[in-house]
């Protein structure tokens, strides 16, 4: 009985313990950016790992999920005779949630694992240590770029998806469907809202940004330093930058689309 | 890796196409383009019933959208709903002041609107002028109630 309470509290204590590392390691993240000013060079070859690699795989996705949202959108609204209101219902679901959630969940398993497993690595070969013997900060000067890498790359990426997938609903609501050219654009251009819809899109994309990366970053720096610890880690950022990503949106839907 | 020329221009094509996308879904997407152009002057119409008019609802004549509800106010006195209409600038000094205001709804189950019907007054709107001709939005439970009681007054008649 006794033994089973230790268990408990050990996994009470330890989970509390992984949090307050997570959120120091983040304090330091943030109070590095402003030495990053003076080496731009760092960001930049981050938002090329980080984003301009990434762009194949979100073109492609938004592209297919706007011609599946076209297709599914039409057999639905056809029944009411309202397949005018296509490019409404394709814009709105792209920029309101799957747009920065799908991105953010691409996002998570192309370029936050391959953190994870870089940053693990580089720990595990004592590469960090080394940085460390030679009297250079390995938050500053490792982790900080990727982390705003991250935090810019994200709603760049969650754009590009809704603006291919509202192309790839045209193509196939339009293009192939015959649903009407003007109509389709100016329902939608009638019903979305700038703040309340594309503003609100961007303010998600930057929150996933910034946990998906947080979390990747945390989860590489924290890895036990084997192999397997590295493989562990980068199981482990897919699935919390999932769940951290699926539940913070419906709490920042609930938030913002509220009434 | 790639050398670093390459990288710098691959990244700032990164951020002109991300960019690009964003002004594509402000600009082709929203709302933006149509409710960008904010002047044009507003003037006010009083009606019974707007039913289910909401503010940026169109308002259209002869069809065309030439500007958008701005406002809905109730007025506590007259008991009347103020709905205050933005014209677009390019229809100034074109509308006659003796215009009609209806509500009318797009389709059986769409969104509805106003409706401006041109009078015959030399004398145009302007800012802050009102609409005295007015007529309230349908409410299909009231059309319902009336056609049922003629019709039940109608069998009474026969008998």
């Amino acid at each position: 009985m006794l033994e089973q309470l230790v268990r408990l509290g050990r996994i009470g204590i330890g989970s509390l313990e992984q949090l307050g590392r997570g959120h120091l390691l983040l304090l330091h993240m943030l109070a590095g950016i402003s030495a990053l000013f003076t080496r731009p060079r760092l960001l930049v070859n981050q938002l090329y790992s980080v984003g301009v690699l990434s762009i194949l795989i979100i073109a492609i996705s938004g592209t297919f999920v706007g011609m599946v949202l076209g297709l599914q959108g039409y057999y639905i609204l056809s029944q009411f005779g309202a397949e005018q209101t296509l490019g409404v219902m394709v814009a709105a679901s792209l920029v309101r949630e799957l747009g920065p959630v799908v991105t953010a969940l691409l996002f998570a398993g192309r370029a936050g694992s391959a953190l994870t497993a870089e940053i693990g690595l580089m720990k595990a070969t004592e590469q960090l240590s080394g940085l460390e013997m030679m009297a250079v900060n390995p938050v500053k000067r490792i982790l900080t770029p990727r982390f705003l890498a991250g935090f810019i790359a994200m709603p760049m990426l969650a754009a590009m998806f809704s603006a291919l997938g509202v192309m790839g609903g045209y193509f196939v609501g339009v293009g192939l469907l015959g649903v009407d050219d003007g109509a389709f654009w100016s329902q939608m251009q009638a019903k979305i809202d700038l703040y309340d819809d594309v503003l609100n899109g961007v303010i998600k994309s930057l929150v996933f940004g910034f946990v998906c990366t947080w979390i990747a970053l945390f989860q590489g720096y924290n890895a036990v330093p084997t192999s397997e610890g590295v493989s562990r880690a980068t199981t482990r950022t897919v699935v919390h930058s999932s769940f951290a990503v699926l539940g913070l949106d419906f709490i920042l839907t609930a938030l913002m689309f509220g009434e | 890796m790639t050398n670093n020329r390459t990288i710098e221009i691959l990244v700032g094509a990164f951020m002109a196409v991300g960019l690009l996308a964003l002004f594509f879904l402000s600009m082709q997407v929203s709302n933006l383009s149509s409710s960008a152009n904010g002047d044009g002057y507003q003037v006010q119409a009083r009606f019974d019933n707007i039913g289910s008019l909401k503010v940026r609802s169109p308002v259209t004549m002869a069809g065309v959208r030439v500007g958008r509800v701005s406002a809905i106010a109730f007025d506590r006195k007259t008991f009347e709903a103020v709905v205050t209409l933005r014209i677009d600038s390019a229809y100034e000094q074109s509308i006659p002041d003796d215009t009609f205001a209806k509500i009318f709804t797009a389709g059986l189950l769409g969104e509805q609107y106003v409706g401006l019907d041109a009078g015959g007054s030399a004398t145009f709107l302007a800012e802050g002028s009102n609409i005295t001709l007015t007529q309230s939005a349908l409410v299909l439970e009231e059309i319902i109630g009336q056609f049922l009681f003629s019709k039940a007054e109608e069998g009474a008649q026969i008998e």
